[in-house]
């Protein structure tokens, strides 16, 4: 398993990047990646949706979906892709501290 | 924007796309170099036809690619409010219909292929097009139209294909708010310059 390293933080990682262990992530790590991602500034929109994320991902074991995050989130779909541009749902989860998510919709 | 350290391993978050391609020439496509472009074409009107389109213009949205949706012929249905959400889905003609619940009865049977002709008993294309949207359902799967919205919010081109829509004397009105216009092939081309093009 690769281990990653940056400033005071390491942290395992599977072969794509993403953290294999979702305790080894804190919010501070959580702003040394956006950095990472092109994302300079945490606003409270972009906690709002990691929470979830991470709450959402607790409870059912999987990474939400985009579409999950609409219907059991209640986000908006628009938002997040400006908020996360780009690639927003695997951005979210790589921030997160979960994996890439498996679902198709 | 910070750098990556060495030996740092990141998924591959590509390049943000910002740039709206939408017109070129033919001269162009062979040395286009801008950012990943996909082109859908849609032109099937049953239920388990339009998903796939639905589905990839979805993901593709979501890598961040720049995505177009052309509804042509019978796809038309899809984008068309007074049809989407009546899709159906019928076993005639598809010979991979099985039925996963009668693997419970005997094992085995899950894998059996279904005689066509009880795609022809009365009831049965609503019956199997129920079954589909319950499976569906259960997936989480968006119903069309709601799909559409959210092809929408994820900043997907759909456009409706000229010829086909008068054709079919189908009225503007009608059109899924989604579809950002109706044009003709030769437009299509031109917008999907440099694109991936997949017909479905």
């Amino acid at each position: 398993m690769p281990t990653n390293t940056i400033d005071q933080f390491t942290f395992e990682v599977n072969d794509e990047g993403f953290l294999t262990d979702r305790n080894q992530w804190s919010k501070e790590l959580c702003e040394v990646l956006a950095e990472l991602v092109g994302i300079e500034h945490l606003t409270p929109e972009h906690w709002a949706t990691i929470e979830f994320m991470r709450d959402d991902s607790a409870k059912s074991g999987v990474t939400p979906t985009l579409r999950r995050m609409q219907t059991v989130g209640g986000f908006d779909v628009r938002e997040l892709y400006q908020l996360f541009p780009g690639k927003p749902v695997k951005k979210m989860a790589y921030l997160s501290g979960l994996p890439k998510p498996v679902g198709c919709v | 924007m910070r750098q990556i350290p060495e030996g740092f391993i990141i998924p591959d978050f590509g390049k943000v796309a910002t740039a709206t391609q939408t017109s070129g020439t033919a001269s162009e496509a062979a040395t286009y170099d801008g950012p990943r472009k996909m082109a859908l074409i849609c032109s099937k009107g049953n239920l388990d036809m339009a998903y796939p389109g639905l589905i990839l213009g979805n993901s593709a949205a979501g890598e961040g690619i720049e995505t177009h949706m052309f509804f042509t012929f019978w796809g038309l249905d899809i984008v068309n409010k007074k049809t989407n959400d009546k899709l159906q889905f019928t076993m005639i003609g598809n010979t991979a219909m099985h039925m996963p619940d009668l693997g419970y009865v005997r094992p085995g049977l899950e894998h059996w292929s279904m005689p066509q002709f009880m795609g022809r008993l009365p009831g049965m294309t609503k019956a199997s097009t129920k079954m589909m949207k319950k499976q569906m359902d259960d997936l989480e799967i968006p119903s069309v139209p709601e799909f559409l919205d959210l092809l929408q919010a994820s900043g997907v081109h759909m456009y409706a294909c000229k010829l086909s829509f008068d054709m079919m004397k189908m009225l503007e009105a009608d059109l899924h708010p989604a579809v950002e216009g109706v044009i003709s092939a030769a437009d299509f081309i031109e917008i999907s310059t440099g694109a991936q093009t997949i017909f479905i």
